[in-house]
């Protein structure tokens, strides 16, 4: 058992009280351990909002319900965090249900779904929670069997004496609820675990495969009208005139109109995008006619010139010119390269890099390139929204609603006691989902109509709206002596509109003369967080990089960042370097071993390794190509990972083995181009995704066992399926590829 | 505008609709059944495919007029009690992760499989091929046809 007092010595903030018609409710709030995460900072997630409450629910008849706060978007989380709460319950997990909580700060904390959090978050506090209430189920027990609480023990859900007395948790909820709250608690060791580390199956399966409607385009109330935007055919582009005559004698049709989004010097939030400002809005019966009437609007648009936006949040309020130039990806690789052949902002200097790279045997240098990418969710952005004068309610697909909430109260002029945000289940988020400017598209639609109406975004409005993950590009150097060591290490990196260098991470701390500098391009078109942020393309870059740097040095390249990791543990240069050497190299040792590194069987594959570090775990793969049909198809995948504790290991490897499907899609497909400010992929006729029939045969996944607190699991084995990627590719093709999509699309923009 | 009727699981459901409306939007909006999905309105995602007299169309290119005399299967009607053998490997296998193609990826294995009961991957991949997963459960997916295959030999073998 860990003994476990610090929260609760603190502050109370356990209360309990009886159900009505019986059963415990315990209502708990911590202020948990939770620290931001490099990423979580670049998120701007306030540190107070790691405030968690939970709603645990016992009812007489031994059902357990438990309030999940994060919204779900097939990361698992409705099952994974009600497991660590069963856990500590003692609870029958057969008997325990789920529901997803709305949008409740007070009682239930940051409701934020992103940054691989939500499991590491939730970790403690949860199982706090269980803790508490077990304890109070044992102790409601003892008073009624006039014996020591000592002696009662749980299993399953069934309090027992030694006596033979035993009694459900819903015969003794009612009484439990009256006992005081515990101050100290008593935590499981791993050892104990029988719920945590155990496949569960996805509480929403039975729900999913029978089609019931769990989606937010699935939300609909009786008289409940469908409304689009017809946005600006180009970043760049705005409004100027409409004429609607057409589109109303369309039936169906309700009205046509445009409304602002923000009004003029309005104070966005950190998440507040702003593509287009001018919405114009057709407004009918359902999605056909609206569909339908839109053919029909006469529409004059004009070049919108630079925009100013007032930016609120954490950094304080700040104004930035969007640049109003119809950008082209033709012009903005141009642009890019005259930037990377300046100097740039020094992010992290170690050593002495100049002279290092003067004084060296051999200097490598190559120079990466990546595309803005659609994050493309299988169901297209939408919300509903139902405002009046008094109140507003909203339902949908949403991964933020703490960061949407305060910016909907200003624009709707209500507070937020008189809004209320319910999270349907999302058909994928990708990041995409935590930029809520379509949930206050809905509500101004809904104010102005005065009716309840589901905005909806076809797959052309989603793909060619923005929110994209950025243009990026790196240049990487290294110097090498006359023993072939890596001496120096040299990265410059840029984007449209943002770089994506994480100056202390690997090799930082492992290279004795190390710089990393970053610039950006101001631009219209809009980015968001996309599955691993930066991450998604330094892993490429960097890890296809030091492939070359290995061959260069005569190494094995598993060997070679094995090498550089030892260093970085017994001898690291500077003191800020994120990451730990040894899971590092742990994850990397794990798939060497399991994917037969460098042992006869595997002649017949190009193979590729990649390792890399992000949101707080580590992931490591193998990939192994052959050349099927005259292409490089990659067969087989190994996997390893290190997030500490599995808390659910089927599902974890199925959200393991996706990130590498996804990855192997977008390092050969993925590219967002544009011509004139347009994007010049619309649909999945012309954005090419991953399908069935390329996705790998087998994907075996490893995880590093060990009893470390869980970390996500969402982002961290994305990145790295790049750069293994390219390295399988530089063997199957005899060269090296250096711009993604490895398929073409960039290669042909150049 | 015109009246039709749609039958959709067995049921009746009388409409006014343009005949040009793809089913997709009849079985969402008109309907009310919620289970098949939007995804591309082109015909290249299959997140709405339903089948029609027995074969797996793609509602949101298949107009209503064509519909119309013909017995529409959704998600919601493929078994009664969530049982086709299809939908028991899924569960089974547990493979959705966000879950919004998984309506039709099961509609369009379920005709796969009366097609071809003993289906090799390559089979899969080319049946599956219009589907798309964003999330990337293509390998559940694959095995989990291969489970509703032997789960539906069991049950002839029995009956």
């Amino acid at each position: 058992m860990n003994k476990d007092n610090t929260a609760l010595n603190r502050r109370s903030f356990l209360k309990a009280s009886i159900l009505s018609g019986g059963g415990m409710l315990l209502t708990v709030s911590w202020l948990s351990g939770f620290k931001s995460a490099d990423e979580a900072e670049a998120l701007n997630v306030p540190e107070q909002w790691a405030r968690l409450n939970g709603y645990i629910h016992i009812m007489p008849d031994n059902k357990v319900k438990l309030i999940c706060p994060n919204p779900e978007f097939g990361q698992n989380v409705m099952t994974s965090l009600p497991m660590m709460l069963a856990e500590e319950l003692d609870a029958d997990w057969k008997n325990v249900t789920v529901e997803m909580g709305p949008h409740d700060p007070a009682k239930l904390g940051a409701q934020f779904t992103g940054g691989s959090n939500s499991v590491r978050m939730y970790w403690k506090p949860l199982r706090e929670a269980g803790a508490a209430a077990r304890q109070m189920l044992r102790e409601a027990a003892a008073q009624t069997w006039n014996v020591p609480v000592g002696e009662v023990t749980t299993k399953a859900g069934v309090l027992s004496h030694p006596s033979g007395k035993s009694a459900k948790y819903g015969e003794m909820a009612s009484k439990a609820a009256k006992v005081s709250v515990p101050k100290e608690l008593q935590l499981k060791a791993p050892k104990d675990f029988t719920i945590v580390r155990k496949s569960k199956k996805n509480v929403e399966i039975q729900k999913i495969t029978s089609g019931k409607p769990l989606f937010g385009l699935d939300y609909s109330v009786d008289g409940m009208l469908i409304a689009m935007i017809q946005h600006p055919p180009a970043f760049g582009m705005k409004l100027k005139s409409f004429d609607a005559a057409e589109t109303m004698k369309m039936p169906g049709i309700k009205d046509v109109f445009s409304v602002k989004l923000y009004e003029d010097g309005f104070e966005q939030g950190g998440f507040d995008t702003r593509t287009f400002n001018e919405l114009l809005v057709v407004v009918g019966e359902n999605t056909w006619a609206v569909m339908n009437g839109r053919k029909k609007l006469v529409v004059d648009w004009e070049a919108a010139g630079d925009i100013k936006d007032t930016i609120g949040g954490r950094g304080g309020k700040r104004e930035v010119i969007v640049p109003g130039a119809l950008e082209s990806t033709t012009s903005q690789m141009q642009q890019m390269q005259e930037y990377a052949a300046k100097p740039a902002q020094q992010l992290r200097k170690d050593g002495d890099p100049e002279s290092a790279f003067n004084n060296a045997a051999q200097v490598i240098e190559r120079t990466y390139n990546g595309p803005f990418l659609a994050h493309n969710c299988m169901e297209p952005m939408n919300f509903f929204a139902h405002v009046t004068d008094e109140k507003a309610l909203l339902a949908g697909p949403l991964q933020a609603p703490g960061w949407t909430e305060p910016t909907l109260s200003k624009l709707l002029n209500l507070p937020a006691d008189k809004i209320e945000i319910q999270m349907t289940r999302m058909g994928g988020g990708f990041g995409r989902r935590a930029y809520g400017h379509y949930l206050y598209e809905a509500a101004l639609i809904s104010r102005k109509v005065k009716a309840p109406v589901k905005l909806m975004y076809t797959r052309e409005d989603d793909m060619t709206y923005g929110i994209y993950r950025p243009m990026y590009t790196a240049t990487y150097r290294a110097a090498l002596d006359t023993n072939k060591n890596l001496i120096a290490f040299h990265v410059r990196g840029g984007g449209i509109p943002e770089h994506a260098i994480h100056a202390n991470r690997f090799p930082a701390g492992a290279v004795d003369h190390y710089l990393a500098e970053g610039w950006q391009i101001p631009s219209n078109i809009t980015i968001g967080a996309f599955r691993a942020p930066r991450s998604n393309f330094n892993a490429a870059a960097e890890q296809s990089f030091l492939d070359e740097v290995a061959e260069a040095a005569g190494k094995d390249p598993i060997e070679f960042r094995l090498e550089l990791l030892k260093r970085a543990k017994e001898n690291p240069v500077g003191k800020n370097n994120e990451y730990d050497a040894d899971r590092y190299a742990g994850v990397l040792k794990l798939v060497r071993d399991k994917s037969n590194w460098n042992k006869p069987g595997n002649e017949k594959y190009n193979r590729g390794v990649a390792a890399y570090f992000c949101h707080n775990s580590y992931a490591a793969h193998v990939v192994d190509m052959v050349t099927r049909d005259g292409q490089p198809y990659v067969e087989r995948v190994y996997s390893a990972m290190d997030c500490g504790i599995v808390i659910n290991p089927d599902a974890a490897t199925n959200m393991v083995q996706g990130a590498v499907v996804d990855g192997i899609g977008n390092a050969f497909y993925g590219a967002l181009t544009h011509k004139d400010g347009a994007a010049q992929q619309t649909n999945f006729s012309n954005y090419r995704m991953i399908r069935i029939n390329e996705a790998p045969k087998s994907i075996e996944v490893h995880f590093v066992q060990n009893d470390l607190d869980p970390t996500g699991l969402g982002e961290p084995p994305f990145p790295p399926v790049f750069g293994a990627v390219a390295n399988a590719l530089y063997k199957n093709k005899g060269k090296r590829f250096y711009n993604q999509p490895f398929m073409g699309e960039m290669d042909k923009a150049i | 505008m015109a009246k039709v009727t749609l039958n959709i699981n067995n049921k009746d459901y009388p409409m006014e609709a343009d005949p040009q409306m793809p089913l997709l939007w009849a079985i969402r909006d008109l309907a009310g059944l919620k289970g098949t999905k939007y995804g591309c309105g082109v015909a290249q995602c299959g997140a709405c495919v339903v089948h029609l007299d027995g074969e797996a169309v793609r509602s949101c290119v298949t107009k209503v007029s064509r519909a119309a005399g013909k017995k529409v299967v959704t998600i919601e009607g493929l078994s009664e009690t969530n049982s086709h053998p299809v939908q028991k490997a899924w569960q089974e296998i547990d493979v959705p992760q966000c879950g919004y193609c998984h309506s039709g990826q099961i509609m369009s294995a379920a005709v796969l499989l009366r097609e071809k009961p003993n289906p090799t991957d390559q089979d899969i991949d080319d049946a599956m091929a219009g589907n798309i997963c964003r999330c990337g459960t293509y390998l559940r997916i694959r095995k989990a046809i291969h489970t509703a295959a032997e789960m539906q030999k069991k049950t002839a073998a029995k009956s």
